[in-house]
């Protein structure tokens, strides 16, 4: 459990497949270092990285902010893009719009969200079309 | 049903010497192995791997590197001889992922894997 508060940001480019990832990896770093449970970094890792990616493949920017606390980790997620028309079926396992570039990467096949959910003790996500996404994840760090 | 044999580790040097892979990165091959996955879709991996578990895949991008870092794969084997360029192993070396490539088809691997994992060698 970490002792501490903690709090770091973390920009994140659209299209930019170079660096998609870093901002996750980057947060698994800080978790490892603050002494989080490896079971619970494995998770917020996993969801803040999905979370990028969806960030890289659909929208033109966003903004990750991670916060620490002993009581939980969270990841919050606001994009500037084109947003998400049907959530319920976003949220569907196998439902995408992926491109054949993202499906290439090796991402696209409609698994993101509900893995995010899957990872995520509490999970909410909003989206406003043409404007944007926003994804908020908690994962409980006491007992 | 068959009862599974129970699985024997094994060490990343042993699985280079089975699949005759070489080696892109990774200086200690003494990392133990128990579960092998093969897969081409990161989304797969990030939803289906386990600590520990070695990758199998044809993919070859930077995101397999950095699936293997948040999901904390124990090494990633590139097969049918797909080679990867030196931003990939570099984003490997320094994230510590060991890397190995074969020749051999990804069939042809996790079947070598699954009897050397199996006792079936």
């Amino acid at each position: 459990m970490a002792p501490e508060e903690f709090e770091s940001v973390y920009d994140v480019t659209g299209r930019d497949f170079t660096n998609a990832g870093r901002a996750s990896t980057g947060i698994k770093d800080v978790l490892k270092r603050l002494g989080v449970n490896p079971a619970i970094v494995r998770r917020v890792a996993i969801a803040a990285y999905e979370a990028e990616m969806n960030v890289v493949m659909y929208a033109t920017r966003g903004r990750m902010r991670l916060k620490v606390s002993p009581e939980a980790v969270t990841i919050e997620v606001v994009d500037s893009g084109p947003g998400i028309e049907d959530i319920s079926l976003a949220m569907q396992e196998g439902y995408s719009t992926a491109t054949p570039e993202m499906r290439e990467m090796g991402f696209g096949a409609g698994m993101g969200l509900p893995n995010i959910k899957r990872n995520a003790d509490e999970f909410h996500i909003t989206s406003e079309v043409a404007c944007g996404t926003r994804l908020f994840i908690r994962v409980k760090q006491a007992a | 049903m068959p009862t599974l044999a129970r699985p024997s580790l094994i060490t990343l040097a042993e699985i280079r010497d089975l699949l005759k892979a070489q080696v892109f990165c990774g200086e200690d091959l003494s990392v133990k192995v128990q579960e092998v996955g093969a897969a081409d879709l990161m989304s797969d991996v990030l939803a289906l791997s386990k600590p520990g578990m070695l990758l199998l895949t044809g993919l070859v991008t930077a995101q397999v590197i950095r699936t293997a870092v948040i999901t904390d794969l124990s090494g990633v084997v590139f097969v049918r001889g797909k080679t990867p360029g030196d931003p990939i192993i570099a984003l490997a070396r320094e994230s510590k992922v060991p890397v190995l490539g074969t020749q051999l088809t990804m069939f042809e691997a996790a079947g070598l894997l699954y009897g050397a994992i199996f006792g079936n060698r």
